[in-house]
């Protein structure tokens, strides 16, 4: 990685954290659906990333999305666990040759078939835990399921639609 | 040795994620007690001043209809004050300082509000410099609001009354049986009238107010009316579902009120074993 793709991923994570406090924070689509658009820039670090700073840099974000929601420690588990499982995850969905060194797993790079298998699942596990965690004890396991799957469903939706406006290809982002 | 090193090396990343995970579902369960700490949430400075410039933004367009609302309120207290004026005529009593204001009311504004999880917390504009303590009740026109949890100098995070870990002691106003509100976590518009016996009639459509004995709210501020009553499953309480009179993703400005014997009432409740709800 080198100076310039780290100011860029800075820039994106500042960018996604701001539009996260400051504008989905109420959203919720017919109650239901939530948006974590934050996690675009998780998953948008380099494939060759290690699991070591990947889920110290993880936890960092979403302790940070905490103290605006006044969630502390709901967004910080979830995002962790969702770190800690997309090294394994992108091994077990690499194509056939491997992959590129130069490879970062966004949808130009990619294509849009092998990035919602990629996203899809991570972000559904982002969710669970995150629902689990916050209705813990209050709600019943259909209502968390519910929200799980429309959320990750709109926050890959709204992902593909920032990706398709403003990331270029090879061009790092 | 080298072996058992070179072991847990190899797990750095499973440790670590361990490790985070612990840490934040320590920090789940710290937070959620009443007393949680105060400084990771929205009322330290930094975070305060952030969400209060967004909600400056925000709140310019909700003005005409702050205002409407607080024409509403101001007529219905000039016509209050009207009957309290005394008549010229009259004898005039100085009144017993057992009378005098046990009550006090300040003004704040909300400058963050979340309605969707099931612990749902308000950060308002005014902290400890305003004289704001944990434990005064908050409320607005509509209704009630909820209650101030920690304080910062300049910003203030309440529980919201949708909020899981808040329980409201009310009462029916009709026939003054109470009972007491909590949020289910599930819509955000409607609650929960818990404990009130079998043998009360609750009609859907009756108002539920506050009863004044956690000494948080005064008497008979409005809290919802009650829209369905069920048998339920529990064999000693009514099911009573309420519609809340407040709609929280509209509220903007809100009164906070401190009750000026609290401490008096809560070292009493304290000494007496009796564990109060607000």
């Amino acid at each position: 990685m080198n100076f310039k793709s780290l100011i860029t991923y800075v820039f994106l994570v500042i960018c996604l954290c701001l539009v996260q406090i400051l504008l989905l924070k109420n959203l919720a689509l017919f109650g239901v659906a939530f948006c974590f658009i934050y996690l675009l820039a998780i998953l948008s670090f380099p494939i060759t990333m290690r699991g070591f700073p990947l889920i110290l840099i993880s936890f960092g974000i979403g302790l940070l999305i905490d103290v605006f929601y006044d969630t502390l420690g709901l967004h910080a588990s979830a995002v962790t666990l969702l770190a800690f499982l997309r090294p394994f995850w992108l091994k077990a969905i690499s194509p056939n040759g491997g992959y590129d060194d130069a490879n970062i797993p966004t949808l130009p790079e990619m294509g849009i078939g092998w990035y919602i298998s990629y996203t899809l699942p991570l972000v559904f596990v982002f969710s669970l835990m995150f629902f689990i965690a916050d209705q813990w004890g209050t709600g019943g396991l259909f209502g968390v399921l519910n929200k799980s799957f429309f959320s990750s469903i709109f926050t890959v939706f709204m992902a593909i639609i920032v990706q398709l406006l403003f990331f270029k290809r090879r061009r790092g982002i | 040795m080298l072996r058992i090193l070179q072991f847990l090396y190899s797990l750095r990343s499973f440790l670590l994620f361990v490790l985070l995970e612990v840490l934040a579902i320590g920090l789940i369960v710290s937070n959620n007690s009443p007393q949680g700490a105060a400084f990771f949430n929205s009322s330290n400075a930094v975070t305060g001043s952030v969400l209060k410039t967004r909600s400056d933004v925000v709140d310019f367009f909700s003005l005409a209809e702050a205002n409407e609302a607080l024409l509403v309120e101001n007529a219905a207290l000039l016509e209050h004050l009207k009957t309290l004026n005394s008549i010229p005529d009259s004898i005039s009593i100085q009144l017993d300082s057992a009378l005098e204001a046990q009550f006090t009311f300040k003004g704040a504004r909300i400058i963050s509000n979340s309605l969707r999880f099931s612990q749902n917390h308000i950060t308002l504009n005014k902290g400890s410099k305003d004289g704001v303590k944990p434990g005064m009740g908050v409320f607005n026109e509509e209704g009630v609001i909820g209650r101030i949890k920690s304080v910062s100098e300049n910003y203030s995070v309440a529980f919201s009354l949708l909020n899981t870990e808040l329980k409201l002691s009310s009462k029916i106003k009709t026939n003054n049986s109470f009972g007491t509100t909590k949020w289910d976590g599930k819509d955000s518009e409607k609650s929960k009238l818990l404990y009130v016996p079998r043998h009360v009639t609750a009609n859907p459509g009756d108002t539920i107010v506050t009863t004044g004995f956690s000494a948080v709210f005064p008497e008979g501020i409005i809290i919802g009316i009650i829209e369905s009553v069920n048998q339920g499953e529990d064999p000693n309480f009514l099911d009573i579902v309420i519609k809340l009179s407040t709609d929280f993703s509209k509220a903007h400005y809100v009164y906070l009120v401190e009750n000026a014997r609290l401490d008096e009432i809560d070292s009493l409740h304290m000494n007496s074993d009796i564990e109060n709800e607000f």
